[in-house]
């Protein structure tokens, strides 16, 4: 059953991220996809008996806060820049 | 009946825990404003720090609290206030991927149950719980490398968060 809500998690974070336009909940819905993998992984390290999932759990933790640094000021740049909040309004970003 | 009730007390509160973090993580998808997404994701993830504690791994739960909601979502929340959210994307707040986006979604759903369907029988049903200490040898005796690594990735964020807002400034000026 966790492994199906975790599944669950994952799918509606990756859902969030294509269907919203405002950059925040994007951000907000990866961390969702995040917090899916961590339940995963410490069901599995509980099935296993083993704390190799644990560890990953922290390192993951350590990751999301970096990744939560340097994602949020780039929006604010990105915002300063063209005052606006849509991802819509960045499309000539892409390659 | 009291006494079924509460051998059953713990799979009960992990149910009721399940369904109100899937249900904090619906609504995500479908709130306007972001700090109402921003409140959805924050009790999500209490439910699930309660799911970690339900689960034996107290510590996981405690760091899930510290770290996601004390640290990052408050960041995150700081961020909203000081950031005029009502744009275009506050008026149409879903993108011309809606209905690709929830199909694509759903079929990934799809494949992960197929998937846990048909291997489950690999995995071992039984619940082996590990104590804080059997995690902290193997976390400073075996993952000693991966600890300092993260000690270098953080401060790269932080070089790197500086820089942004440096290189920014720079281009104002000039």
């Amino acid at each position: 059953m966790l492994l199906l809500l975790s599944m669950a998690l994952f799918a509606l974070g990756l859902i969030g991220v294509i269907v919203r336009r405002n950059l925040l909940v994007m951000l907000m819905c990866m961390e969702l996809m995040l917090n899916g993998v961590n339940l995963s992984l410490v069901t599995f390290a509980q099935q296993t008996g083993t704390s190799a999932g644990a560890v990953l759990v922290f390192l993951i933790f350590v990751v999301a806060a970096a990744e939560i640094a340097i994602a949020i000021p780039i929006v604010l740049v990105l915002v300063h820049q063209r005052r606006t909040l849509d991802a819509d309004a960045y499309t000539d970003l892409n390659g | 009946m009291i006494n079924a009730l509460l051998a059953n007390l713990d799979t009960a509160l992990l149910f009721v825990f399940a369904l109100s973090a899937l249900v904090g993580a619906a609504l995500m998808l479908v709130l306007r404003h972001p700090m109402q997404v921003a409140m959805a994701l924050i009790s999500t993830m209490v439910f699930l720090g309660g799911i970690y504690g339900l689960l034996g791994v107290h510590f996981i739960a405690a760091f899930q609290v510290l770290i996601y909601v004390s640290a990052v979502m408050v960041f995150m929340v700081y961020v909203i206030m000081l950031l005029d959210v009502r744009d275009a994307s506050f008026t149409h707040r879903f993108s011309a991927w809606l209905l690709p986006g929830i199909a694509f979604g759903t079929l990934l759903f799809a494949a992960l149950g197929y998937s846990l369907w048909y291997g489950a029988d690999q995995l071992a049903n039984t619940t082996v719980s590990f104590g804080l200490a059997q995690f902290a040898a193997a976390f400073l005796s075996e993952y000693w490398l991966q600890f300092e690594l993260t000690s270098v990735l953080l401060v790269a964020a932080v070089v790197a968060a500086l820089a942004v807002i440096k290189g920014s400034r720079r281009r104002d000026r000039g």
